[in-house]
């Protein structure tokens, strides 16, 4: 059994920097990679690719990341766990396996994690009564019942230990917490036990500081970005995890970026809400417990942490179609650029309204004067300029299209120095509401299956 | 003396649904407890007037030197409802760390 093993941060969401998962598995050693791309709306987009094309519903970067890496993960024998699969777990290890005989490569394993994907059976588990209200707002799932567009179960480590148990080399998951996907690997290796609440909360904070790539490595980071050094080349975090349950935190040598206390603090506290009970499906970590020193440059230690037992139930994450949205933008320019901006949306709202055009919400911002800050904004400057941004939300397509084909009329019709309309209309968008739930563990098996490729 | 909260402190927002959390974090430990004797639930909720629709709650974390807030009702919906250019409330730690807080003590930044 080994007693430390280095856990790398590849991806820290569906959109992150391509090279980093390249960087972390050839500029130093690793013996795993984690790679999260899953959040809260993904998984709709993703049953939406699924319902076009029934081979589809993953993260599609994943099939050309799997292709370059692959060679370098099997020469030296690093295993990646990724949340990936998205609502089609065995459709993205197909598609890795085809990468595999594309590069010759023979024998590789792949786990897939099933079971978290609910949509077909919502019927079934309401009739066992499983109701899945709203746990934030208590409302009944039947109000919008027709209306659901993804369900998935949030599992954690243990499907994943039991794919690494079976051997895989690469474990591709649904709907697995950010968090398990870094913890599993301390399970399967140091052999912790479900109920060691302690070690297995140390492993969820070693997973909370990973999964969101560079932003614990010197991304957004508020205390000093300009002490930085060499964003452009930011070596993404890694966890050196001991058995003992200590992780330290650390970078690849000659990589860019900034591993510090004050970098891995701002991680901590990134998406948290009460610290002392961060829950998982694998324990409830006291975040209030953490504790960290200095360990050198570009190395952080974390220690100390305490768990609690995990809850009888699994969080569920819904996501149902709740009207449209649309938004545009006009750009005004010196002289009065915000004043005039102010008048166009003026004018623009009254030709919304003398249409009869009805919405949930109308809202308008200047960007480059309040649109991060609003009501804290005053006594500033005059800016140069200021994008004019207006949106709208409403059930009624129509209404919604429309809005996008008055905006533009602006630019001949309204205050003058306007530009930047080079887009064309804005589009309604789908709005996929977020219902999250919960279930009791006992109404749900998850499935582990693992493959070899020919 | 009159401080500015950036030069005490560090911050980081995210979401969660319709609530925005923001970690303040001491950038000494010895303005940890100004954070917490000045940084109160009050001051934050009436700094925050007009974006948190949905009242203001605090947690503290002495080990890291920090304090935690939830602004709820701040993201204008959450998610892909939002029609907010920050719809994820990544900028609510710096509008934060606009404060200026009064305090008793003086200290040297």
């Amino acid at each position: 059994m080994k007693h430390s093993i280095r856990i790398a941060s590849g991806q820290g969401f569906w959109g992150d920097l391509l090279t980093a998962p390249y960087d972390q598995v050839t500029k130093g050693p690793v013996d795993y990679m984690m790679m999260d791309y899953l959040a809260e709306v993904t998984m709709s987009i993703m049953q939406k690719q699924r319902r076009k094309d029934p081979s589809l519903g993953y993260a599609r970067d994943l099939i050309p990341m799997m292709e370059r890496i692959l060679p370098v993960i099997v020469e030296k024998n690093i295993r990646v766990i990724t949340n990936g699969g998205g609502v089609n777990p065995t459709a993205c290890r197909d598609a890795i396996f085809r990468v595999a005989t594309k590069l010759g490569i023979k024998g590789l394993k792949i786990g897939v994690v099933l079971g978290d994907d609910i949509l077909d059976s919502l019927d079934d588990l309401a009739t066992r009564g499983v109701m899945l209200d709203n746990m934030e707002t208590g409302e009944k799932l039947a109000g919008v019942r027709d209306r659901v567009m993804s369900a998935n179960v949030y599992f954690g480590a243990w499907p994943v230990v039991e794919a690494l148990n079976q051997g895989a080399q690469v474990v591709i998951t649904g709907r697995t917490t950010d968090t398990g996907l870094t913890l599993a690997p301390m399970i399967h290796e140091f052999g912790w036990k479900a109920d060691d609440w302690d070690r297995l909360a140390a492993g969820t904070v070693a997973g909370h500081i990973l999964e969101c790539g560079g932003q614990a490595s010197g991304g957004n980071f508020s205390a000093d970005w300009r002490a930085v050094p060499d964003l452009a080349r930011i070596g993404f975090p890694i966890a050196e995890a001991m058995s003992s349950g200590e992780v330290v935190i650390t970078k690849h040598e000659n990589t860019g970026g900034l591993v510090s206390m004050q970098t891995v603090k701002e991680q901590l506290l990134y998406e948290i809400g009460n610290p002392s009970s961060y829950i998982t499906p694998d324990c409830v970590a006291d975040f209030t417990s953490i504790r960290l020193a200095d360990d050198g440059r570009n190395r952080v230690k974390v220690f100390g942490v305490r768990g609690k037992p995990c809850t009888e139930f699994y969080k569920v994450s819904m996501s149902f179609l709740d009207g449209y949205t649309a938004v545009g933008t006009l750009t005004y320019a010196w002289p009065d650029a915000l004043e005039k901006a102010k008048a166009a949306d003026g004018i623009l709202r009254t030709r919304l309204s003398d249409i009869g055009l009805q919405f949930d919400e109308i809202r308008t911002e200047f960007v480059g004067h309040n649109s991060c800050h609003g009501p804290l904004v005053r006594d500033f400057a005059e800016p140069n300029e200021v994008v004019l941004r207006v949106g709208v939300r409403g059930l009624d397509h129509k209404a919604v299209e429309r809005f996008g084909m008055e905006l533009a009329p602006l630019i001949l019709t309204g205050p003058p120095a306007v530009t930047g309309f080079a887009g064309g209309r804005p589009k309604p968008s789908e709005v996929i509401a977020y219902w999250p739930a919960l279930m009791p563990k006992k109404a749900i098996e998850p499935r582990v299956v693992v493959e070899i490729s020919s | 003396m009159k401080v500015k909260l950036i030069d005490i402190a560090h911050a980081r927002s995210g979401d969660k649904g319709d609530t925005g959390n923001v970690g303040v974090i001491a950038r000494k430990e010895e303005f940890y407890p100004l954070l917490v004797k000045y940084l109160t639930v009050e001051r934050v909720a009436k700094h925050f007037d007009g974006i948190a629709f949905g009242g203001v709650e605090r947690f503290e974390l002495p080990n890291l030197w920090a304090l935690n807030f939830l602004l709820h009702g701040s993201l204008g919906g959450g998610g892909t409802r939002s029609l907010k250019n920050d719809a994820q409330g990544k900028t609510l730690s710096s509008a934060m760390l606009r404060m200026e807080l009064e305090i008793e003590e003086t200290v040297r930044l």
